[in-house]
């Protein structure tokens, strides 16, 4: 079982598509031409709504990349070219190239502990008895299904400065200094909670998944193991992670994409804050563009952030899709 | 395979204290939100609420705009949902049931849109809304979510409609019915199952959606729930347990549609959809 959207596994589309294959030879050919048609205006409705609402965005952000547009032009609906001065401008800055690194890292990081974590959680989950995988599972679920926005303001309520259960209990284990800390005072406090929020609230999808891909291995391959003499180690090495290696490939690129794109989590919690230290790019396109009111600039940060995006989106489909026909 | 009692032991161990890590946010925020302000605001934390008050509730929902914002959230969502799925079911079949041209570049396509980068086209959409003269409207959002979910609900339902044996589908073409018959009598009620998780996922991403909503609608009336609760405490202060009672209202229709849910959550159904 791997992450896939083109394929849920409700649906054996495999199967049916063979099937499909097979059954639906006739069919066709007795078909006129307007059957011939069909397929296409089924889909008109979805293609144009694809156009108009995503497409069409897409290249209004890389018509404005190309505009000096700020608070005045806005207001007087202004149309000012100015070729890649934009570009220019952020590319040869400081700032662009510090807030991609940090972004960099930030994923990095979040993706490391979340792929890390979940899948522990994940082959502990196969290991438990029946009543603790259920109750721990119920846990998993309750994290998975908070939404983001309330889940940003609960961790601000546990991280408060003046009667925030962690640092009541931070003072109580010995750490008197962190009585009245302020967690969004530094760059590295506020990283440290934004990474546990994100971490907290990842893992799920990832171990719950992960313990899902386990039930499907075969129960045989580890008796082979076992008879030919491998222990608990070899036959993890040997049939587990074998199995579960293209799981993880694709969980791998889709958190990389989520993390990436974290705008929620790091805008509600500290705003991108203190002093614009924990930006990351889609952060940085909004303050620079929205806050700041520099929309071409912010454009321009918004095309180059989607650029690394497509990339990062492009490997993912690649990998998602040569699973689909190694299956097939 | 015999374990010792610590190979027994540290697997529920560990699980208990995970349960306790995955748990205790969600916990302490319905425990803030039914506790009175005295016991929210005291040096040694209150950890179960004895004395259980609903005042916290009441300031919430009294709130300057709350029931507005209520009813933008619930139709903004409830009409993206209902958009995209009548868009989605024609293209779904097309994909499922079809052998055409070109059909593996649009599943493909459907697949991009799926990861298309929202947080970062909002300033495009600004414009663009701006432009329009519909700032402060419900309508460019109603689009916009319907988008946002719609390459989801065209992929998950592609699988549910080819789950349908096309048998069925053929033996009623028999039987004389035309395929736009078959289709809504054999295979939609077939579908309803699959309709319903697909359009509870599609209800999660727009119910949660924060950045467009952010740029798009500043006036209070246009908002939706998302914005009420992150500008709540800056409207409160410090008032925690009213803002726990927000955050509280806010989540529980998720969680319980979530909980709902849990078994298609498991197998894998979400890939994109919740979080993204």
């Amino acid at each position: 079982m791997t992450v896939q959207t083109e394929r849920p596994p409700s649906g054996p589309a495999d199967v049916s598509k063979t099937a499909g294959g097979a059954s639906g030879g006739p069919a066709p050919r007795a078909a006129s031409r307007a059957g011939a048609l069909a397929p296409y205006l089924l889909l008109l409705p979805a293609v144009a709504a694809t156009v108009l609402l995503l497409g069409w965005p897409l290249l209004k952000d890389l018509l404005l990349s190309f505009q000096n547009l700020n608070m005045a032009q806005l207001i007087q609906h202004a149309t000012e070219w100015n070729g890649i001065e934009n570009y220019r401008q952020v590319l040869t800055g400081e700032d662009f190239w510090r807030v991609t690194l940090r972004s960099i890292l930030f994923t990095a990081v979040n993706v490391a502990l979340i792929m890390a974590a979940g899948t522990l959680i994940g082959l502990l989950l196969a290991r438990l008895g029946k009543r603790m995988r259920v109750t721990l599972l119920i846990g998993l679920v309750l994290a998975w299904a908070m939404p983001v926005v309330a889940a940003t303001t609960v961790y601000k309520w546990l991280f408060a400065q003046r009667f925030g259960v962690v640092n009541w209990v931070l003072d109580k284990l010995g750490w008197h200094s962190m009585a009245d800390y302020s967690w969004t005072s530094s760059q590295m406090s506020t990283f440290f909670v934004v990474t546990l929020l994100i971490v907290w609230m990842s893992i799920p999808f990832v171990a719950i998944n992960l313990y899902a891909a386990t039930t499907t291995i075969p129960g045989e391959l580890y008796e082979a193991a076992a008879l030919d003499g491998a222990g608990a180690w070899r036959s993890f090495t040997t049939v587990t992670m074998p199995f579960l290696r293209p799981f993880l490939y694709a969980t791998t690129f889709l958190e990389i994409i989520w993390v990436f794109k974290a705008f929620v989590q790091v805008f509600s919690f500290n705003g991108g804050g203190p002093d614009r230290l924990t930006e990351i790019l889609p952060v940085y396109a909004y303050v620079e563009g929205v806050g700041n009111q520099h929309y071409g600039m912010g454009a321009a940060i918004a095309v180059l952030t989607i650029l690394i995006m497509l990339g990062l989106t492009a490997y993912y489909l690649r990998i998602v899709l040569k699973q689909e026909e190694d299956e097939a | 395979m015999k374990r010792s009692l610590f190979g027994r032991l540290w697997p529920n161990v560990t699980a208990v204290l995970l349960f306790i890590g995955f748990v205790f946010p969600v916990y302490w925020m319905f425990a803030t939100a039914f506790k009175p302000t005295g016991d929210i605001i005291s040096e040694t934390p209150v950890w179960f609420p004895t004395d259980v008050t609903f005042d916290h509730f009441k300031t919430a929902v009294d709130a300057d705009h709350f029931w507005t914002m209520v009813a933008n959230s619930l139709i903004v969502t409830v009409l993206a949902v209902v958009f995209s799925l009548v868009v989605a079911l024609l293209g779904a079949f097309a994909l499922a049931r079809m052998r055409f041209k070109g059909r593996r570049g649009f599943i493909i396509g459907f697949m991009c849109a799926q990861m298309a980068p929202w947080e970062v086209m909002i300033i495009a959409i600004y414009m663009i809304v701006r432009d329009a003269s519909m700032l402060n409207s419900l309508v460019p959002l109603t689009l916009f979510y319907t988008m946002m979910i719609l390459p989801f609900t065209i992929l998950t339902l592609r699988g549910f409609v080819a789950a349908v044996p096309k048998e069925l589908e053929e033996s009623a073409m028999v039987d004389g019915c035309t395929r736009p018959q078959a289709f809504r009598l054999v295979i939609l009620p077939l579908l309803a199952p699959g309709l319903m998780s697909t359009s509870m996922f599609g209800f999660i991403t727009a119910w949660n959606e924060f950045p467009l909503v952010l740029v798009v609608n500043k006036e209070a009336g246009a908002q939706t729930l998302p914005l009420w609760l992150s500008s709540f405490q800056t409207v409160f202060g410090d008032d925690w347990g009213a803002t726990m009672a927000a955050s509280s209202l806010f989540a529980v229709p998720i969680l319980i549609l979530f909980v709902f849910l849990q078994r298609k959550a498991v197998s894998g159904l979400t890939a994109g959809a919740v979080k993204g």
